[in-house]
């Protein structure tokens, strides 16, 4: 029998209460490709940094290449042969490409013998076909560049099983073609590659095998040959998807409030994120956005409330142009509500109290100041207000945001923003991290939002959740609409289609 | 238990000065004075007699005003290092207006000689705003270079176009008696600066505390993603600050001519500008604990030179004591207070106690 390479044996996670990894069982074959799947938080990083000792686990076995082993530091990982790319590179831009292969090398003594190193790395990159200027600074190199100084790192180190970290997440189109070519060399020379990622092509295009991960387990592990990417898809975000959860009346959807035709924006990158975006969204109406995660959502999101400005298309509200809007006439002329992805950095200042974070969205308005002085009595009393109304548990509304637990902070926000009584709402992943009991309150309160007539924008990539609650679901995937379905359509298996890049043709709205 | 050690936490500054003196006390016993005396000299010169007093209210008025300018731009998030260089600007526009506007009734032309010193810092200020919003640039490393431009500028008018003929040193003509600031002490130079400045500290706490200007420039200090999302533009916000703080260290600058010099001096701050800096953190970017902070630090400055005085020390040993109060004073501020942590630290004692007391009963 042939030793794999790694085997993982019902390992175990905590933080605190929450199980972050439950019975991992893995085992992955020397000398192949095997990929990790699964969606933000499903715990895929928590494990890798269990192989690479930056976490202890709690409970279950490693084993590398057939012996049981523990890995209490990043040097003992290295030492069983295991190297890591992260996502975020660890390089020293101002060094060399050379001195950053070797900085931190064991056994160099006080002599730095520069030359005798690069000449081995010379033919290590040779060897590998992963060419780099060795006598280039690091950051006059493209992305795809360091990631190879990534790699060399850990080849020079002698590691055997190389993890990546969703490598292809800060790579350009073409740089992502060079990587694949890479994993394949490395596999050809007998190394063992474990790739992390969410983008169904790059497991179809490399993978020998995959293990699906969901909500801290294995769910599925399976060689690629034979398998769809539309199966994988649905391996990912889950089979048992309850409908129609929510037995509250639903009123037929009123007139069309926002239009967007074409919409067009750039990332932080400079690349296109998004690309050519239309839908219509009537009053009374959730019209959820499901996808795979980094395929243009936030992008749209920020279109949406302002944040940033697109490329190209239209956007009105009630027949208005609203596009040259500044945030704050978004908010409050346009009546837009925003639930932000970011629920910490973004849509709350964790050092301010509980009060004056609910009082974020509208503090200079009516009743929170009048001509340009707050009000704190008022404001205390109707956070008091909102805070009972929405059942958000705290100790004080005195309290820092920051002690809030993830729901409760989300319900914060929902009170604030639902309270302010919009006309379009632009809701985005407001279930992450969020426990059952937050999720329900949190999907009850989007109904109720509905039947007052509010347009609902519901962006996530829970697809149980979307299908619980949207009358209409789009897919998006490359930063464009794959297919748009109304609700009684949306099954599971077409929406995991769509989502792996499959396009049917969109239906006319 | 837990609040003992908060209010502990809360006297932190306290704890840093006494363990400042006593440091300070170390150093003057191994260069052979006696800190006893030093320091009872200090007290006295700075706090207990009518001429030190007002020596330290002399020295107050422009440190309290660049306390409040640091304060107001490290609540906006910004760290205003150009104090010392928007004084130098305020002075040089208040004596302009001061000496060359003729015509105007004393007050309207006292009010004008003010404003538009406080204008001309702000000005100062405003550039690094603007580099900073339009183009990221950093606003500490712009505003502490164009200290050095401010400072020359001044020496260039008070020693070229504005000085007074025959004068041995570069210095401007008198301003107009009526416009001089009003005496608060009789028969000395503290003068109605320090009173302007206590009510600027005022002024600047409601403002932060309960207006919606001041709950904007909190909101981008502490989290500028989170401002931009609540509708803030935060371009115009980091403009604003800069200018607000500037024209504080601009008053502070007009102040001092007007209200001390009476002339423009060349270097006529002796770093007042950098003085705030320590305020501020004294005061832990409150404003009303700046008036104190403030009064604190001017009375060391001025008492210094009684100290060096009583015991006979070189100025440099004076200097050090000084440097180590604001040392210990800085380092202070590095502790944060972790609830949390502390209650679980008292949990674990009281666990070890029950642990302690089940083992003796079981030994009896």
């Amino acid at each position: 029998m042939v030793v794999p390479a790694l085997r993982l044996h019902g390992v175990g996670k905590l933080f605190g209460e929450f199980r972050a990894l439950d019975a991992i069982e893995m085992t992955v074959a020397a000398g192949t490709i095997h990929s990790i799947l699964g969606e933000n938080g499903a715990g895929k990083t928590t494990l890798m940094n269990i192989l690479y000792g930056l976490y202890q686990p709690d409970e279950g076995e490693v084993e590398v290449f057939g012996q049981t082993v523990s890995i209490p530091s990043p040097r003992a990982a290295l030492d069983h042969g295991i190297g890591m790319i992260h996502q975020h590179f660890m390089l020293v831009d101002t060094l060399s490409v050379v001195e950053n292969i070797i900085l931190g090398l064991p056994g160099q003594g006080m002599r730095l013998s520069l030359d005798e190193h690069s000449s081995k790395i010379d033919a290590l990159s040779r060897r590998y076909g992963f060419d780099v200027n060795l006598h280039a600074p690091v950051w006059t190199l493209p992305m795809g560049m360091r990631q190879r100084v990534e790699i060399l790192k850990a080849l020079y180190r002698e590691a055997r099983i190389i993890i990546f970290d969703e490598p292809t997440s800060i790579l350009a189109p073409q740089e992502v073609d060079g990587l694949l070519r890479g994993l394949r060399r490395l596999r050809e020379e007998g190394k063992t590659v474990v790739l992390i990622t969410h983008k169904l092509e790059e497991v179809a295009a490399v993978a020998d095998r995959i293990t699906v991960m969901r909500s801290g387990r294995v769910v599925a592990e399976q060689d690629v040959a034979g398998l769809e990417k539309s199966d994988m898809a649905r391996m990912m975000v889950g089979r048992d998807v309850a409908l129609s959860s929510y037995d509250v009346e639903r009123p037929d959807p009123g007139p069309v409030v926002l239009e967007a035709r074409g919409l067009a924006a750039r990332n932080s990158h400079g690349a296109l994120a998004l690309k050519a975006v239309s839908f219509e969204l009537r009053a009374g109406e959730i019209f959820g956005i499901a996808g795979v995660d980094g395929n243009g959502q936030s992008e749209l999101a920020e279109v949406l409330t302002g944040i940033l400005r697109p490329e190209g298309g239209t956007l009105t509200l009630n027949g208005a142009d609203i596009l040259p809007m500044t945030i704050d006439q978004r908010r409050h002329d346009a009546k837009i509500s925003s639930i932000p992805e970011d629920r910490q950095h973004t849509g709350l200042v964790l050092d301010l109290s509980v009060w004056q974070n609910a009082a974020l969205r509208d503090f200079r308005r009516q009743p929170f100041s009048l001509r340009g002085w707050l009000k704190p009595t008022r404001m205390r009393d109707i956070a008091a207000d909102w805070v009972k109304r929405y059942d958000v548990r705290l100790r004080s509304l005195n309290q820092a945001v920051r002690f809030l637990s993830g729901g409760n902070q989300q319900k914060l926000i929902f009170a604030r923003e639902i309270e302010a009584r919009p006309a379009v709402m632009v809701v985005m992943q407001p279930t992450k991290g969020v426990d059952v009991g937050a999720i329900e309150l949190i999907q009850r309160a989007i109904l109720k939002a509905r039947a007052e007539g509010v347009a609902i924008v519901y962006i996530s990539t829970e697809l149980e959740h979307i299908l619980a609650v949207a009358d209409r679901v789009a897919v998006i995937c490359g930063g464009q609409f794959t297919g748009m379905l109304p609700r009684a359509e949306a099954t599971v298996e077409r929406i995991g289609s769509l989502m792996a890049g499959i396009s049917e043709t969109p239906e006319a709205p | 238990m837990i609040r003992l050690v908060a209010t502990l936490y809360a006297l932190r500054t306290v704890w840093a000065l006494c363990i400042a003196f006593a440091l300070g006390a170390l150093l003057m016993l191994f260069s052979g004075g006696n800190p006893l005396a030093a320091y009872s000299a200090l007290i006295n010169g700075a706090f207990l007699d009518y001429w030190g007093i007002s020596g330290t209210l002399v020295k107050m008025s422009p440190i309290l005003l660049a306390g409040l300018a640091v304060i107001l731009s490290l609540r906006g998030g910004l760290l205003n290092l150009g104090v010392e260089g928007q004084i130098y600007m305020g002075g040089l526009f208040s004596s302009i207006v001061a000496l060359y506007v003729t015509g105007l009734p004393t007050t309207l032309h006292l009010i004008l000689a003010i404003l538009s010193g406080a204008l001309a810092g702000g000005a100062w200020g405003m550039i690094a705003g603007v580099l900073k919003a339009k183009r990221g640039v950093n606003e500490v490393i712009v505003t502490l270079l164009l200290n050095f431009v401010a400072i020359n500028l001044v020496s260039y008018f008070a020693g070229g176009p504005m000085m007074q003929d025959g004068a041995p040193y570069p210095y401007s003509e008198e301003i107009p008696e009526g416009l001089f600031l009003p005496i608060i002490l009789p028969m000395t130079d503290a003068h109605f600066g320090v009173v302007l400045g206590l009510l600027i500290a005022i002024l600047l706490w409601v403002l932060l505390r309960s207006s919606t200007l001041g709950f904007s420039l909190d909101l981008v200090g502490r989290n500028p993603q989170a401002a931009r999302y609540a509708g803030v533009d935060v371009g115009r916000a980091v403009i604003l600050t800069m200018f607000l703080s500037g024209a504080l260290g601009g008053l502070a600058g007009s102040f001092e001519v007007l209200g001390l010099k009476h002339r423009l001096y060349h270097l006529f701050s002796a770093g007042f500008g950098f003085d705030g800096i320590v305020v501020a953190f004294m005061a832990q970017l409150n404003p009303l604990m700046s008036v104190i902070a403030a009064f604190f630090l001017s009375g060391l400055k001025s008492g210094a030179l009684m100290m060096q005085r009583a015991i006979g020390l070189e100025s440099t040993v004076v200097d050090a004591v000084i440097g180590i109060v604001i040392i210990c004073v800085a380092a202070s501020q590095a502790f944060t207070f972790k609830a949390d942590q502390w209650r679980a630290w008292f949990a674990r004692r009281q666990r070890l106690n029950a642990a302690l007391a089940v083992q003796s009963q079981e030994a009896k």
